[in-house]
């Protein structure tokens, strides 16, 4: 479906949800806010809101869920679509709502004098409107007479009133078809034709409409509703409806109809033949019930097309069952083997990347599609070889990308690779934690056209920015991409772009990869496509620069004496059961398994939304469930076949905070300190009063009180394992398999985080021996204490782990070592400290001043420049202009 | 051409041309005096049986002088608009002081009364138009948030009491002469859409559309409205006015303001304008930063292409728009942007439907 549609969410009207009428005629409108979020929360870009009951007070109740609405930033953040049949309770809406709404909707039904006047009105309120296709005579039918109520209600809301063009959005009727009626049979077809009408001939318009009126006549039989709500919105939209008010939970994927039902459907819909609806109702039977099995089975028709056909589909589909045995018979027929790559392999992808941008497939669809391609290139290259032909059409270009010194993340940039290569540039991956060194020298020996640096840890920003400096020295001129968590268009703006005379261009994410190389390798587009970069990047570093300190730092000395005031007499800290250090060897992945947060694991992937909602996403449902399968497949055989080794140490110590130190102690006798963890305190200018500037430090019994506290910490890997076996995917043309590992690495780390500080709680500390939370209120993280990470918001100074790791053992004791930037190698690996005090809670550090960076250095006991360095995200000054 | 229109027709011409300044603060300048209840009486409330001290807008009836000369101070230190002095004048917040019917009244007079000012300035230097912006303020209340911790769907004020409000103050305005309208301040963008929907109203009635500057307030350094809303969010909200110019005011300090006003001038197809505090409050509530470096910037968001229109808030002086008024003098306004025909609407974010 094309990523321009706007889902409306239509949950918060009485008339569509049986649960939210019943909450309301209750008066329980707090109940109705929590859907009104959770809709949000799913992605509801607009939300409708109808009150339309005969047994409610319409403009009081509109009023009401109104007003509580706007004091709800996570539900009033998005527009709201004011939803009756009633100018009443329309005009009691638009009398509620600051931002700017939809009003849905008004038309000529009573004439052209009342819907001038409500338009006046909607005009004067604010508001953009939806208009229906009704008129004096009635509801439009035909395409012709939709069309004409509709152009006529523009040419007077645009000539009489002055209405806006682009605010007008048309509804031009959705009806049941099937119904047995034969007038109603050209209904959705009429409706298709009237979208392209009014699309072309009305400027600016949108169209939306209700989907569900359309499968009236299947009422009790939701996997034909489904397929119906599916294909209606696949022609719909690409007539060009650009909104619409849809359940997403209920819509199957139009590929996923199966053959048959699509078919009749479609028939039915287009009005395509004459007894389409007796053939529907004929096969309706065998599709009740859940729909699921309908689903499972094989359709192997695709294999009776011509072999160009079946490679194109299998590329499509990313199926690679048959891949090798098409690829031979295809080879067998072409003059040349380089032809069969040339031909229906590039044809194929082609339509795969097309696909992509227009967004139809997703990205883990793609880099399947890229596994069938390199099986099919694998099986012809000795061929090619043999023949010694070599030449042929090169690739678009050149690109040598790497993850930077000091950083083992490598997900982001496999898959940018990955989409780069179905697109047919050559990529050469350097790996992980590569010099600056490696990656020019190749650069220049392979000829690059690009250079491609990834990195997730914010001391890699850095790195990046001597890399562009290198780049400079060394009379460099082809154009720098960027991308990685840490990094952004700012940080390019600002750090990188002043390094470096030739292009820098940052890439939010894989899907924009493509466009950006592409443009880049492009004599007509690379020009204009810089010219905007550079204006866009001078822009931010200008506002930056000007911008200065936005916000305003307080001293260090006050930020102090407005630390958290926490009564230590309140909860005297429990002694641990278990205190020095808990070694876990070999662990039982099982229990990792089931504690997977899943939401992560689809954004990886750039698949976002809520788990496990997102399945069934009208979007991305399909590639999400396919995904979610193959991960679960991954997972089964992963425990099964024992392919990982998760490691973890923990360690529980006396502990008392000295200023923003919290000092460890080499026994409960506390005299003797074993090291320092050094905090970092919020500067911010707190306005509000009973805000605190908050620092780690305080959520420790500060020495002076003479109570005894503790501290943890923690490190645990999912496996070393994982690099290797990654690696042997990649070496079998597998990438998808390669990065699926990885991703379910990373989850499995921070299962193991989450499952290691549950049994902390309980067990090895044991403040919290009674606590049973489900995994849910885990991830949302619903328990008493934290295991804030150096290197992450709280404390963002990676260089602690340092600390954090001589007094775990940890390298000795998991596996896991240190980069020379501090990342952990394996990737797939997590440490941090526990806090166990009721009220110590995340926070970020935002930027701090020159008087902390110099108190920090000195009692860390390193130099001002090096602290600077580590914290340079996160300072309010610019080290350099100061020390100018 | 009818006078007024003749006046408007004179503002587009110098909008264009270069950048127009404001005045400053009002209050600030009426501190100076030290006025006590009795000068806020006068002799026409002497008897009002509440406190009057402190309701600034009734000076124009009791101590016209003052005003003028306020007025004339800003006027020639260089402001080609002047606000009346009507921020609190609507019956709303005149009920504050039991004065609520004199509200049109309050409007009508200081309109004449800035007007007065602007034509004695205008007549000795015929060549540069003065213009009266008659002040909308936000009233004391806001209609989106509850003043009740316990009952977060109460509200202590309604769309249809600020519609009327706003409409018995902006018609003593347009009586009075005003040359154009300023909704300005606002915490809280429904009451200004109830301001804007007033305003729309009483035109159609009146026959006349006034050109009128929208001034929204960001009220903390996380750039939102005390509502909630981003600047951006707060434009596509109050759009449909089709204003004259749309900016921000008070509550921050030039250099918290920039980025905010950076913004809006991104994103709006009119005129911005700023006016900026002096500085954020200091321990004593009092306001730091000097005329000098206010005017650097705001001198520097005119090079930058910032603004159209800039003046002073909270804190300012005359001294303060002199020395704005010469660092914008030679720099051309910001130049308005083209901006594509696209279904934009808001919550307390922005929306747009790209095609």
């Amino acid at each position: 479906m094309n990523g321009n549609f706007v889902n409306i969410g239509e949950r918060t009207n009485v008339t569509g949800s049986a649960k939210f009428r019943r909450l309301i005629l209750e008066g329980d409108f707090q109940a109705g806010l929590a859907i009104a979020r959770e809709q949000v929360e799913n992605g509801a870009q607009i939300i409708d809101v109808n009150m339309d009951d005969g047994m409610l007070d319409g403009p009081a109740a509109m009023t009401t869920f109104l007003n509580l609405i706007a004091v709800e930033p996570d539900i009033a953040r998005v527009p709201v679509m004011i939803d009756s049949s009633s100018w009443a309770v329309i005009e009691a809406g638009l009398r509620c709502v600051q931002g700017k709404p939809i009003v849905n909707s008004i038309s000529l039904k009573e004439g052209e004098e009342s819907f001038l006047a409500q338009a006046k009105l909607v005009r004067r309120y604010g508001a953009a409107v939806v208009v229906m296709a009704f008129d004096e005579r009635g509801q439009g039918e035909s395409a012709e007479r939709r069309y004409e109520i509709c152009a006529r209600a523009y040419k007077l809301l645009t000539e009489v009133v002055d209405f806006p063009p682009e605010d007008i959005v048309f509804d031009p009727n959705v009806f049941a078809v099937a119904t047995g009626m034969a007038e109603h049979n050209d209904y959705a077809n009429a409706f298709f034709e009237a979208v392209r009408l009014l699309r072309a001939n009305l400027p600016h318009c949108h169209v939306s409409g209700g989907v569900s009126n359309v499968s009236f006549a299947f009422r009790g039989n939701n996997p034909v509703r489904e397929a119906m709500h599916s294909a209606f919105l696949y022609h719909a939209i690409r007539a060009g409806m650009d909104m619409g008010i849809v359940n997403a939970g209920q819509l199957t994927v139009y590929a996923d109809i199966p053959a048959e039902l699509g078919e009749r459907v479609e028939d039915v819909l287009l009005n395509r033949r004459p007894d389409a609806t007796d053939r529907l109702l004929e096969i309706a039977q065998e599709h009740r019930g859940d729909g699921t099995a309908v689903r499972s089975t094989v359709d192997l028709s695709w294999r009776q097309a011509p072999v160009d056909k079946r490679l194109e589909h299998a590329l499509v589909h990313g199926i690679d069952d048959y891949v090798v045995e098409d690829t031979e018979e295809a080879r067998s027929q072409a003059a040349r083997p380089i032809e069969v790559i040339e031909g229906p392999l590039m044809a194929g992808m082609n339509v795969v990347g097309d696909l992509f941008g227009a967004g139809k497939m997703f990205l883990p669809q793609v880099v399947k599609s890229a596994r069938v391609m390199k099986k099919a290139v694998a099986h012809l290259l000795p061929f090619i070889e043999a023949e010694k032909a070599g030449g042929g059409s090169g690739p678009r270009g050149r690109i040598v990308m790497a993850t930077v010194k000091g950083d083992v993340h490598d997900i982001g940039k496999n898959i940018v690779g990955v989409v780069l290569q179905c697109n047919n540039f050559e990529v050469i991956d350097l790996g992980v934690m590569v010099p600056c060194a490696k990656i020019l020298e190749t650069a220049r020996r392979e000829k690059a056209d690009m250079i491609g640096l990834s990195g997730l840890i914010t001391p890699s920003l850095q790195e990046m920015a001597y890399v562009a400096a290198e780049m400079r020295r060394l009379d460099f001129d082809v154009p720098l991409l960027i991308g990685g968590a840490t990094t952004s268009k700012a940080h390019t703006a600002t750090k990188l772009v002043p390094n470096y005379d030739g292009p820098v261009v940052h890439v939010v994410d894989a899907s924009r990869a493509v466009g950006v190389a592409s443009a880049l390798v492009s004599a007509g587009q690379r020009a204009p496509f810089l010219a905007d970069v550079s204006k866009e990047y001078a822009r931010i570093a200008t506002d930056r620069a000007a911008g200065g300190t936005r916000s305003g730092t307080e001293a260090l000395a006050a930020a102090r004496a407005n630390a958290a005031a926490i009564d230590w007499t309140d909860a005297l800290p429990t002694r641990p059961r278990q205190l020095g250090l808990s070694v876990f060897d070999d662990y039982d992945l099982t229990s990792l398994v089931a504690q997977i947060d899943w939401r992560p694991f689809f954004a990886a992937w750039e698949l976002h939304g809520r788990f496990p909602a997102i399945l069934e996403d009208a979007r991305v449902g399909e590639a999400a469930r396919t995904l979610y399968d193959d991960a679960q497949a991954m997972l089964r055989r992963l425990v099964a076949e024992k392919w990982l080794r998760p490691r973890a140490v923990v360690g529980l110590w006396p502990a008392n905070t000295v200023g923003d130190d919290i000092e460890i102690y080499t026994d409960e006798t506390r005299r003797q300190i074993a090291t320092r963890v050094h905090t970092l305190r919020q500067q911010m200018t707190r306005e509000a009063p009973g805000r605190a500037n908050l620092a780690l430090a305080d959520f420790v019994a500060p020495k002076e009180s003479g109570i005894a506290d503790y501290l943890g910490g923690f490190a645990v890997t999912a496996g070393a394992e994982i690099e290797a076996r990654a690696a042997a995917f990649k070496a079998a043309q597998d990438d998808y398999s390669a990065i699926l590992l990885q991703a379910l690495g990373d989850r499995l780390a921070e299962a193991f985080a989450e499952h290691m500080h549950a049994h902390v709680r309980r067990e090895l500390w044991g403040y919290a021996p009674d606590e049973a939370l489900s995994n849910a209120d885990l991830i949302a993280e619903k328990y008493r204490g934290i295991r804030p990470a150096p290197g992450y918001p709280a404390c963002p100074d990676h260089s602690e782990k340092q600390t954090l790791f001589a007094l775990l053992d940890a390298e000795a004791r998991t596996g896991i070592r240190l980069t020379e930037s501090f990342a952990m190698h394996p990737a797939s690996s997590v440490s941090g400290y526990y806090f166990a005090h009721p009220e110590s809670r995340y926070f970020g550090l935002g930027r701090i001043g020159r008087d902390q960076v110099a108190d920090y250095a000195r009692r860390k006991g390193i130099s001002v420049e090096t602290a600077e360095r580590w914290l340079a995200p996160n300072l309010a000054y610019d080290p350099v202009e100061n020390a100018a | 051409m009818s006078e007024r229109a003749k006046r408007h027709a004179a503002l587009h011409t110098a909008s264009a041309r270069r950048i127009l300044v404001l005045d400053g603060a009002m209050g600030t300048m009426i501190q100076d005096h030290e006025l006590g209840e009795v000068e806020y009486r006068g002799t026409r409330f002497a008897e009002h049986g509440t406190d009057l001290k402190g309701n600034n807008d009734l000076l124009t009836l009791t101590q016209p002088q003052v005003i003028g000369e306020i007025h004339r101070q800003y006027l020639e230190a260089g402001a080609d608009i002047i606000e009346t002095n009507t921020f609190n004048a609507t019956a709303i917040s005149q009920s504050d002081y039991g004065t609520q019917d004199l509200a049109y009244e309050l409007n009508r007079t200081a309109a004449e009364l800035a007007g007065a000012a602007a034509a004695t300035v205008e007549n000795a230097d015929p060549d540069r138009p003065r213009f009266v912006a008659g002040a909308i303020g936000p009233t004391s209340r806001t209609a989106s948030l509850s003043p009740k911790v316990e009952d977060p769907g109460y509200r202590n004020v309604d769309f249809e009491t600020l519609r009327v409000a706003y409409g018995e103050a902006a018609r003593g305005l347009i009586d009075g002469g005003a040359d154009m309208l300023l909704v300005e301040t606002i915490f809280d963008t429904l009451n200004a859409r109830a301001a804007l929907f007033a305003i729309d109203e009483l035109f159609e009635e009146m026959g006349v559309a006034l050109p009128v500057m929208v001034s929204g307030t960001i009220t903390d350094l996380s750039g939102r409205t005390l509502s909630g809303q981003t600047a951006e969010a707060f434009w596509n909200s109050v759009r449909h006015a089709r204003p004259f110019s749309i900016g921000l005011n008070c509550a921050l300090g030039p250099t918290e303001l920039r980025a905010y006003v950076a913004e809006l001038a991104r994103a709006a197809d009119t005129l911005v304008s700023a006016y900026p505090n002096a500085g954020l409050p200091n321990e004593m509530g009092g306001y730091d930063e000097t005329p000098e470096a206010m005017a650097t910037h705001l001198g520097e968001w005119a090079r930058a292409g910032l603004v159209n229109l800039v003046g002073g808030c909270c804190g300012t002086t005359a001294e303060h728009i002199a020395a704005i008024a010469e660092a914008v003098a030679g720099v051309s306004p910001r130049a308005v942007p083209e901006v594509p025909r696209r279904l934009r609407l808001a919550g307390l974010e922005p929306f747009e439907l790209r095609a």
